[in-house]
């Protein structure tokens, strides 16, 4: 046995070895990992030497309390979304990030200041601010939708709608086209009423909708005219938008926009230069750089400044940000304190009332 | 080397001895156990790989069924209280206090969350009511019951107190009851579950129905393919062979997606349908992202599951029989039914128990065409094991769908007899 346990000890310890100088990142697929790729695993690489395997997920929260309760975490960095960072790190499935490490902004502001309000947490580090909005196809609809309400009128704008399959930011939105306004979202939702209003709004274009879980699902729905219009994380018609020529319009009314953090999974193989990573990624620059590839807000204040065009050397990023002035007229901060307690009582009857 | 000498030293006993004298039966047992234990040692690696990669596994899930240790294991103190009171009791400061230490030292831990999880499964929106009290319990002071009746007046609700006692034993029937939209009402007793939360015993009976309906129309599309291919000359059957196993060879999500492309509403069937005239460009079919998408790639897939043993039972056919009761009188129809059909009958059987086993649990397809009306029992596990990661409820879904598959095996073994299944 201890002949077995030593063989095995240094079989790891070369595995070790072989491994130490890489560092794993789970990210959501398509133009958003593109984009990562391009802003902060390219230019780690060059730095430090340190090779940046990049795999995705549908939802890169989802696959870490499996790896962690198995013990087989094969990933050392995790692109998530607010809520769930929270939700893991109580369970105890993150490893504790702490915020002090974080570089300073340029002109010296200590990390702690010059990230968003919330944007540091015990367990995680915001990169960005992303939106759920809709759009639609401008083919279909020269005239096009304007508001929330529209995207629940089959009547005035006929055809198939597409929606995330999940509770969050559904309901959201279908409280804000049923009227209720944007800071009573959260307080109306908090009530069964409340809730069976949502569905109920729902329940109007039911069956008329496909329902997507990739990220990069919706802009293929919406080019194969699968859809006339879908809910999409804005980046995702952004780049559809801007990097192929589709006719597509975001409409911002009713958006729900929220962070996206960088955590690490409890046990992660190359814990150092996974931390290594999320302060590389995370300064003032590589933010702001991301945003040359998609249409996300940077979660320091330092990096807004920086924020120029598109890597296409002419198209403005600014008015294509969530956190722009005129997209968030009517808009909605995700609100992770609801998610977290109410993600799966929500999600479970989502899945009911989707299965009946 | 046998003796058949009667008078040797064992003459006595009147058994048969070897050569050298031992008994027969003995030295019989000795070589056999021999060959036994080699059997066993060439079987070895085999029977350990099942173990471990099949049996334990599984073994191991279907456990967590009943057995979830997300409170009792996080809350020692407070599950102590309940294992020394009656059912009922009401709780004490002890109580209060136990609960309040427990508390701080799970969210020291970093645990509260798990323990939330769990009491969550059985009374929804409670999770908050840990991970808030958690965030707090390193500063509570007694008297522990006011404490925490300040913090939130739910830690006096006798229903949670209730739900707390049931969790705080690791095994619980709870998830079953889950599992076939039942639950627990605040005195213990078994009640349905509210209306809208009942989705299980519908996606169960949906899953058998469009399972049958799949098998059914496998085998109606299988049977003539089969048919021809063990009629034909071996030159032509040979090449229309190869048609039927090239898709089987190639990768499901291959194949499912191929069916994407063409069901969609853009695609390559309404697009021909509208070219043609059948129907107009507003009245393209919706074919995908709902039951009918998931039973015609389904069916479509599961083919050759049953074209295979239905043509290696057809191929040995003498077709002399047919012909032989056709000289006799009878009509094609009779020859058939009376004929051809029973000596099909084992094939027919093995079809169709592989097609609807592999159809019940099917998995990706429906996951990926099957939109929401077309979702199968299997989706609602994967969600429950990716997405809820409530997995004692995904086990109790297994463990009934297992249980269902294995009343079906026993029934056709009933019916019909296992000993007449020919895969081929």
């Amino acid at each position: 046995m201890k002949k077995i346990l030593t063989l095995s000890t240094a079989l790891s310890a070369v595995g070790l070895a072989a491994s130490a100088q890489e560092v794993t990142v789970m990210s959501w697929g398509g133009a958003y990992t593109v984009s990562q790729v391009e802003a902060y695993h390219k230019p780690f690489t060059a730095e430090t030497g340190i090779k940046v395997v990049s795999v995705d997920a549908d939802n890169p929260a989802t696959p870490i309390k499996a790896m962690v309760e198995a013990g087989n975490v094969t990933v050392d960095v995790a692109d998530v979304e607010y809520a769930d960072s929270i939700r893991l790190c109580d369970e105890g499935l993150l490893e504790e990030i702490d915020p002090s490490i974080l570089p300073p902004a340029p002109d010296g502001t200590p990390a702690t200041e010059d990230f968003l309000p919330g944007a540091l947490t015990d367990c995680a580090v915001a990169s960005i601010v992303f939106s759920t909005v809709y759009a639609y196809d401008t083919t279909k609809f020269p005239e096009g939708p304007t508001t929330m309400a529209d995207f629940f009128d089959l009547e005035k704008f006929p055809g198939k709608r597409g929606m995330r399959k999940g509770a969050k930011a559904n309901l959201e939105m279908a409280l804000m086209a049923d009227g209720v306004p944007a800071d009573e979202v959260y307080a109306t939702l908090e009530t069964d009423e409340g809730i069976d209003r949502a569905f109920a709004m729902l329940d109007k274009i039911k069956d008329d909708t496909v329902w997507w879980e990739a990220g990069a699902q919706p802009p293929q729905l919406l080019a194969d005219g699968e859809v006339a219009m879908t809910t999409a994380y804005n980046g995702r018609i952004f780049a559809a938008q801007v990097a192929e020529g589709k006719p597509f319009q975001i409409v911002w009314d009713g958006q729900v926009y929220e962070y996206d953090l960088f955590v690490i999974p409890k046990g992660a193989p190359n814990l150092e230069n996974a931390l290594e990573f999320i302060k590389f990624a995370t300064d003032t620059q590589r933010l702001a750089d991301q945003a040359k590839w998609i249409s996300y807000g940077p979660a320091r204040k330092s990096s807004g400044a920086l924020v120029g065009l598109y890597q296409d050397g002419k198209t403005e990023m600014a008015p294509h940000m969530p956190t722009s002035a005129e997209n968030l007229t009517n808009a909605l901060a995700s609100s992770y304190e609801f998610w977290v307690d109410r993600d799966s009582e929500l999600n479970e009857r989502f899945n009911a009332w989707l299965a009946v | 080397m046998l003796a058949m000498d009667a008078t040797g030293a064992d003459a006595g006993r009147g058994g048969l001895t070897t050569a050298d004298g031992k008994p027969l039966k003995q030295a019989l047992a000795t070589a056999q156990s021999r060959a036994r234990r080699r059997a066993l040692l060439l079987v070895l690696p085999l029977l350990a790989f099942i173990v471990i990669t099949f049996v334990v596994p599984i073994g191991q899930l279907l456990f967590r069924s009943v057995y979830n240790d997300g409170f009792s294991a996080n809350m020692p103190q407070i599950s102590a209280w309940f294992r020394e009171t009656e059912p009922g009791t009401e709780p004490d400061e002890a109580a209060y206090a136990a609960l309040a230490a427990d508390l701080a030292a799970a969210a020291e831990a970093r645990s509260v969350g798990v323990v939330g999880t769990r009491v969550n499964y059985e009374m929804s929106g409670t999770r908050s009511l840990f991970t808030a009290a958690g965030r707090k319990a390193g500063d509570l002071k007694p008297p522990f019951r006011e404490a925490l009746l300040e913090l939130n007046g739910t830690w006096g609700d006798p229903q949670l107190w209730g739900v707390m006692r049931s969790v705080s034993s690791a095994y619980s029937a709870n998830f079953y009851l889950a599992a076939l939209d039942l639950a627990r009402d605040a005195n213990g007793d078994i009640v349905r579950a509210p209306e809208g939360r009942r989705i299980y015993g519908m996606l169960f009976l949906r899953t058998l129905w469009l399972s049958a309906l799949i098998t059914g129309l496998c085998l109606i599309l299988a049977y003539p393919v089969a048919h021809l291919l063990a009629t034909l000359p071996l030159a032509k059957s040979n090449l229309l062979m190869i048609l039927v196993l090239l898709p089987f060879w190639t990768s499901l999500l291959v194949r499912t997606t191929s069916w994407m492309v063409l069901l969609q509403e853009q695609g390559v069937v309404n697009n021909t349908m509208v070219a043609l005239g059948l129907i107009g460009e507003d009245g393209r079919i919706q074919m995908m992202y709902n039951r009918t998408g998931t039973i015609i790639a389904m069916t479509h897939i599961l083919l050759p599951f049953m074209i295979l043993p239905l043509y290696s039972v057809m191929r040995p056919i003498n077709p002399g029989y047919v012909r032989a009761a056709r000289s006799l009188g009878a009509t094609s129809w009779t020859a058939f039914r009376r004929v051809y059909l029973p000596q099909t009958l084992p094939g027919i059987g093995a079809g169709a128990l592989l097609v609807f086993i592999l159809a019940v649990g099917y998995y990706i397809t429906p996951a990926l065409v099957g939109g929401a009306s077309g979702q199968l029992i299997s989706n609602l596990i994967a969600y429950h094991m990716q997405d809820s990661l409530n997995w004692s409820l995904a086990a109790a879904l297994a463990a009934l769908l297992l249980a269902g598959v294995l009343i079906l095996y026993w029934l056709y073994d009933r019916l019909i007899g296992i000993d007449k299944l020919k895969l081929g």
